[in-house]
């Protein structure tokens, strides 16, 4: 048996475990093991790779590991939970720079026809735009630059523009493909143009949107270069990371209400004011609080970015379990962009030791929410604005939101009497059923766990 | 005959990635998409013919960077992945 057949044999063997891994990610008990099998099929691919044919140094090969292990070990160890999006994001830029270059480096091997000339070209340019476009909205995530949405006057003339110069500089390209050819240096620099002019225009708030579609990116740029070297696996893992990006896009841009172009072409622009809301505002103390809570049979919170900031979960997760040892249901409604990434929020609580069944989802919620005594609402806004489902006017009208108003009663836990992110004005804040509690959302929890005390 | 192969592998791939990736709980979406960063890094099966090509010494940098790239994303991907994983623990398992 040959070593090209063997490699390609083993091929398989590790798409049916990246398959089984994704397969078994379908549930949380399951999920752990999932990544192993997934990373077993990696494993597997890898030493398939290191023995195929024509491959005569392996000093370079060892190096470029060692360096790539130990940064990403690293990284993998130390990044907080907090900084999961900041982490996935670099992560996107380095597949994108990968699949650019393995795209390049095949130029060398010389004898290029067209049809490969032409995918050498889009692992290129699909592995050049993620890479900027991936360190850019890193630097936004990372409040390195101003995360707001940079836009001026010709920005779409000047996009346009560098598209047909890419499209005009590919071409010239493919008539003669030479790794020496200047139209190959211009297509890279347009291509790493393109990403960071791509990320400037879209808001800190729509992140999760991008981070979501590079991520699709980054494994289509892999599926481009498993064409240019003509290798099954490459093309079978990078299709299945591109789709898995695409419906995260897709379910993010639903929950905002917005479509993909609107995110990626328009600066999110608070133009339409809502109804002004008039009211009174209902304040509660921590002991009045409690006495409810004491009372309560069925609890839900719901938590929004805030909360992460005030480190607040871990006392959260301490009051939900002095609720439940009290002989009360308890559960944590998560709108899906509660976070600044998909699923975001899940990791934070499992990281304060929430168990995965009391996480539940947002369309899952909704039909029971009118059982829950008290819904607590923790450093979220948005999420629960009852505008986007009853003023035609506001801003985020048509937005999903969890019908915390419907809940027999509302906790807020808010520092004053601010708007949310978006700047949109929130009745739920006057609501009959909803009192506030204000103060520091942490100290607030702590003070209601001291009554129990 | 070649090229029609290769379209067939990845029309068939990218209709399971849907199916799969759809069945993916919303609490699951952020390890999936760090487990999607250390897939995308299959790259590196790639790059390995790259970075051992002795006849032109360019093409050896550019795949050594890229085998540095790709393994960043397999090794970093998985570990963080599994970080995470870890910490989603089931009530009847009692936190453990």
């Amino acid at each position: 048996m040959n070593i090209e057949l063997l490699a390609n044999l083993s091929y398989i063997v590790s798409a049916a475990l990246f398959i089984f891994g994704l397969k078994m990610l379908g549930s949380p008990a399951t999920a752990r093991r999932g990544n192993l099998f997934s990373s077993l099929g990696m494993l597997i691919a890898v030493v398939a790779g290191l023995t195929a044919e024509g491959i005569v140094s392996y000093e370079y090969i060892v190096g470029g590991m060692v360096l790539g292990a130990i940064i990403g070990g690293l990284a993998a160890r130390l990044v907080a939970m907090t900084s999961m999006p900041e982490m996935v994001a670099l992560f996107n830029g380095s597949g994108g720079a990968a699949s650019l270059l393995v795209g390049w480096s095949t130029l060398y091997g010389g004898g290029i026809e067209t049809f490969t000339a032409i995918t050498i070209l889009l692992a290129i340019l699909i592995g050049g735009l993620t890479f900027t476009g991936s360190l850019i909205a890193y630097a936004k995530l990372a409040e390195v630059m101003n995360s707001a949405a940079i836009v001026f006057k010709g920005q779409r003339i000047v996009n346009s523009l560098l598209l047909v110069g890419i499209v005009y500089a590919a071409y010239m390209f493919c008539l003669d493909p030479q790794p020496d050819s200047q139209w190959l240096y211009i297509t890279l620099g347009l291509a790493l143009l393109l990403g960071v002019m791509a990320v400037i225009p879209i808001g800190g708030a729509d992140m999760p949107v991008v981070i979501s579609l590079l991520n699709s990116y980054s494994g289509i740029a892999a599926c481009a270069a498993g064409f240019a070297i003509n290798n099954n696996i490459l093309i079978v893992a990078g299709s299945l990371v591109g789709a898995s990006g695409i419906i995260l896009t897709n379910i993010m841009c639903k929950a905002m209400n917005r479509s993909l172009a609107n995110v990626l072409f328009s600066g999110f622009g608070a133009v339409k004011q809502g109804k002004a809301i008039e009211g009174e505002v209902k304040p509660i103390s921590v002991e009045d609080a409690y006495y409810l809570f004491e009372a309560a049979s069925n609890v839900c919170f719901v938590p929004g970015y805030g909360m992460a900031v005030a480190q607040a979960q871990h006392v959260v997760k301490e009051l939900g379990e002095i609720l439940e040892a009290n002989g009360c249901e308890v559960s944590y409604a998560i709108h899906p962009v509660a976070g600044r990434m998909p699923g975001h929020m899940n990791v934070l609580l499992a990281e304060a030791d929430v168990p995965y069944e009391q996480l539940v989802e947002m369309d899952d919620i909704n039909p029971r929410i009118e059982n829950v005594d008290i819904a607590v609402v923790i450093g979220a806004n948005d999420v629960v604005n009852p505008s986007a489902r009853e003023d035609e006017d506001s801003p985020i009208y048509g937005m999903p939101i969890i019908n915390v108003d419907q809940a027999r009663t509302v906790f807020v836990l808010k520092r004053s009497m601010a708007s949310g992110f978006s700047g949109v004005d929130n009745p739920l804040f006057f609501g009959e059923n909803t009192r506030m509690l204000f103060g520091d959302a942490k100290e607030s929890i702590a003070g209601v766990i001291s009554e129990f005390g | 005959m070649e090229i029609v192969f290769l379209i067939f592998i990845l029309v068939l791939s990218v209709f399971l990635g849907f199916e799969l990736i759809s069945k993916v709980p919303a609490t699951l979406h952020t390890p999936l998409m760090s487990g999607a960063n250390a897939i995308s890094g299959i790259t590196l099966a790639g790059a390995f013919l790259s970075a051992g090509m002795v006849d032109s010494e360019m093409g050896k940098y550019l795949g050594t960077a890229a085998v540095a790239f790709a393994t960043v994303n397999v090794v970093g991907g998985y570990m963080v992945t599994d970080r995470m994983l870890g910490m989603f623990k089931s009530k009847k398992a009692g936190g453990k």
